[in-house]
């Protein structure tokens, strides 16, 4: 009922603007008082087509099931057996991603650790060098390769059982990244060369090669300092996936990492992680066929990041091409990020439990992003990586159901033929039918 | 001397005899010959051996050495000693660019030119041009020193961290926070010691000696058309 004023004309109800909603002018108001950009962490957060979007159809009289908890479903992955001699071998489809001591503190990445390699997987260094403690506790441990070098050393590298080279990342293709100077603890400054308390730019391109036939050089490079032992994977951003996948099979990387855009970072401007970069449910396809139009599927490992969440999303990747996935957010959300426990601290920081994003300025009330020795005092490795771990297991299970609801004894055996779409624009990036058609926008042979 | 002729011992074989070499090895002195512009000759080496490569290099020539001396008879190609930790490598020609990217340590002597990039984000390294050297040098360098005989490029030192950097000669124009510093003794006293390293003669009071403006080290808004 409108109110009515003492003319007795009555008032049209108060209407906010689509354009202008509260959160958009909130950041107009951040803006005109502050003078800067807004810096965040996360990936992102704006509604995009994603693995929801896509359902399994699971058996029928035309594909029959496995007996759930009775007949074998495996979960086992080789990553990059083309040319290492010693490939990485995992007992899960799931790694961890890259996330850089720094950016995280020294127990979180224990945690990573321990959950990874009780779960049979391997873990990621990142930006900042590899720490005695993450080597220690991890079975596998990629090391991240990054434009920055920071703490990059060949001791390491030679420690390492794969080795990433970072060409972008999803939440900011084409982009760097700054850890602020409030997070720079003595520890992380001795790791990086730098003075403490200043802020510590990574860079957006690698400072000693450009170009796919540099790179194919700097594999090279770095087969011969580690003795062609361990794999190299090369990580990208979700931009172009199809010619990037194709040129980093062609530079000679034994596994491609793709990440779209709702992959996390730890700390990036908010409008280059909304505004830049492709949805990862649009990067699998193009990824798979660059692979495919190779001979390459299978033998070089696409391994998809970019917001993977369950056991339904890992099938999902897999099923459309994918040979493994990491995660990155949703880790250190089983580790306790975000957790409603703390959230009188989150309102304290003028946010919310699900919400907080600032990693960047190191008051982290989970004591996951943060080097505060009384912050992070608060998450216990030990306990961190059962949780993980717990984590690695259900989504693995999940996955497991739905492979064998699919007739599949290897989630590797899930195929595109599986699912179907529930919106048109799925259907389209997916090149996966529209439920109850046999159609996607773009299929060969047929008209829009 | 243990000389292998590259052209037929291949690349793999090659790096993998000098990888081998420990610490306590008594075949200190290698000569490769053929290498043909080839990359990642003597590569990750780790041992205190002395590497003569008898002609140019391709990329990567003593990428990430450790310990090793590596001389390389003729011109070199990119990122030769990127990422160095430790010992020592001089190129009697000419460097191509991105010389000693994010170098963490030793020494990089080059007789004639460095191109662009010459010590890219360096850490640590210590890097003697003789001759002159491009643009962008030095581009967020951390620590380490660059010691310029002649001159140097446009926009030398840009977002440099605490590298330090003499140079002789010209420098066309300094990057985004470098600037002009005083020359105090125990810069003289350094940059004597870095020439004598080097096996260069020159007198470091002709040097000028730049670096860090640290305007830069926190960000600030106001300083956003710096970069």
């Amino acid at each position: 009922m409108n109110k009515r004023d003492q003319t007795g004309i009555p008032h049209t109800t108060p209407r906010q603007s689509a354009t202008f909603t509260q959160d958009v002018n909130s950041d107009i108001r951040r803006a005109a008082a502050t003078g800067i950009y807004d810096i965040r962490g996360g990936g992102a957060k704006r509604k995009v087509p994603s693995f929801d979007d896509l359902l399994f159809m699971g058996a029928s009289i035309s594909r029959y099931p496995l007996e759930g908890y009775r007949e074998k479903c495996e979960t086992s992955v080789t990553i990059g057996g083309l040319n290492a001699e010693n490939p990485v071998e995992l007992d899960i489809p799931i790694t961890i991603a890259g996330m850089s001591f720094g950016a995280l503190s020294g127990p979180a990445k224990e945690a990573l650790g321990r959950g990874a390699s009780a779960a049979g997987t391997s873990t990621t260094t990142g930006d900042g060098g590899m720490t005695p403690e993450e080597r220690g506790h991890s079975d596998k441990l990629v090391y991240q390769y990054l434009p920055s070098r920071y703490g990059m050393n060949p001791d390491d590298l030679r420690k390492a059982d794969a080795i990433e080279i970072v060409v972008g990342q999803g939440a900011k293709p084409g982009g760097g990244g700054m850890l602020l100077g409030q997070k720079i603890s003595d520890r992380v400054a001795e790791m990086r060369n730098l003075p403490k308390g200043i802020d510590q730019r990574s860079a957006c391109r690698h400072p000693d090669w450009t170009g796919p036939d540099d790179l194919e050089i700097k594999i090279l490079e770095l087969r011969e300092i580690t003795g062609w032992k361990v794999p190299i994977y090369v990580k990208v951003a979700g931009a172009r996936p199809y010619y990037d996948t194709t040129l980093a099979i062609k530079a000679g990387a034994d596994a491609v990492v793709l990440d779209g855009m709702q992959g996390g970072t730890a700390a990036t401007q908010n409008v280059f992680i909304e505004h830049v970069g492709l949805p990862t449910l649009a990067i699998v396809r193009p990824a798979v066929q660059a692979l495919q139009d190779l001979g390459m599927h299978r033998k070089v490992q696409l391994i998809l990041s970019g917001g993977i969440r369950s056991g339904a999303d890992v099938a999902k990747a897999m099923a459309l091409g994918a040979d493994a996935v990491a995660i990155g957010t949703a880790a250190l959300i089983a580790l306790g990020d975000n957790d409603p426990k703390w959230e009188a601290e989150y309102n304290a920081l003028g946010t919310t439990a699900g919400a907080y994003d600032d990693w960047h300025e190191g008051q982290d009330p989970a004591g996951i992003t943060t080097q505060d020795p009384d912050l992070m005092a608060r998450l216990d490795p030990i306990e961190g990586g059962r949780r993980l771990r717990n984590y690695l297991k259900v989504m693995t299970l999940e996955a497991q159901t739905i492979a064998r609801a699919c007739g599949k004894n290897h989630l590797h055996n899930l195929e595109p033929e599986d699912l179907v779409a529930l919106t048109m624009e799925a259907a389209a990036m997916a090149q996966i039918p529209l439920a109850g058609t046999n159609w996607y926008p773009g299929k060969p042979g047929t008209a829009y | 001397m243990q000389t292998i002729d590259l052209s037929e011992t291949g690349l793999r074989a090659m790096n993998k005899m000098l990888h081998e070499q420990s610490g306590t090895t008594n075949q200190t002195a290698w000569e490769i010959v053929n290498p043909k512009g080839a990359h990642a000759i003597a590569c990750g080496l780790d041992a205190p051996i002395e590497v003569t490569v008898k002609g140019s290099t391709g990329y990567y020539c003593a990428g990430m050495n450790q310990q090793a001396t590596v001389n390389i008879h003729g011109s070199a190609g990119p990122g030769t000693g990127e990422n160095i930790m430790s010992g020592k490598i001089v190129i009697e020609g000419d460097a191509s660019q991105y010389l000693g990217a994010t170098g963490h340590g030793g020494m990089i002597v080059v007789k004639g030119n460095a191109s662009s990039r010459c010590g890219i984000s360096m850490k640590g390294v210590n890097i003697v041009v003789q001759g002159n050297i491009g643009h962008m040098s030095a581009f967020m360098g951390q620590s380490g020193n660059l010691v310029v005989c002649g001159d140097a490029g446009d926009a030398l030192g840009d977002s440099c961290y605490e590298a330090r950097f003499f140079v002789r000669g010209t420098v066309k124009s300094l990057g985004a926070d470098c600037e002009k510093k005083e020359m105090r003794e125990e810069h003289l006293t350094l940059l004597q010691g870095l020439l004598d390293e080097a096996g260069i003669d020159a007198d470091p009071s002709e040097f000028t000696r730049y670096g860090s403006a640290r305007t830069l080290y926190n960000f600030d808004v106001d300083n956003a058309g710096a970069y």
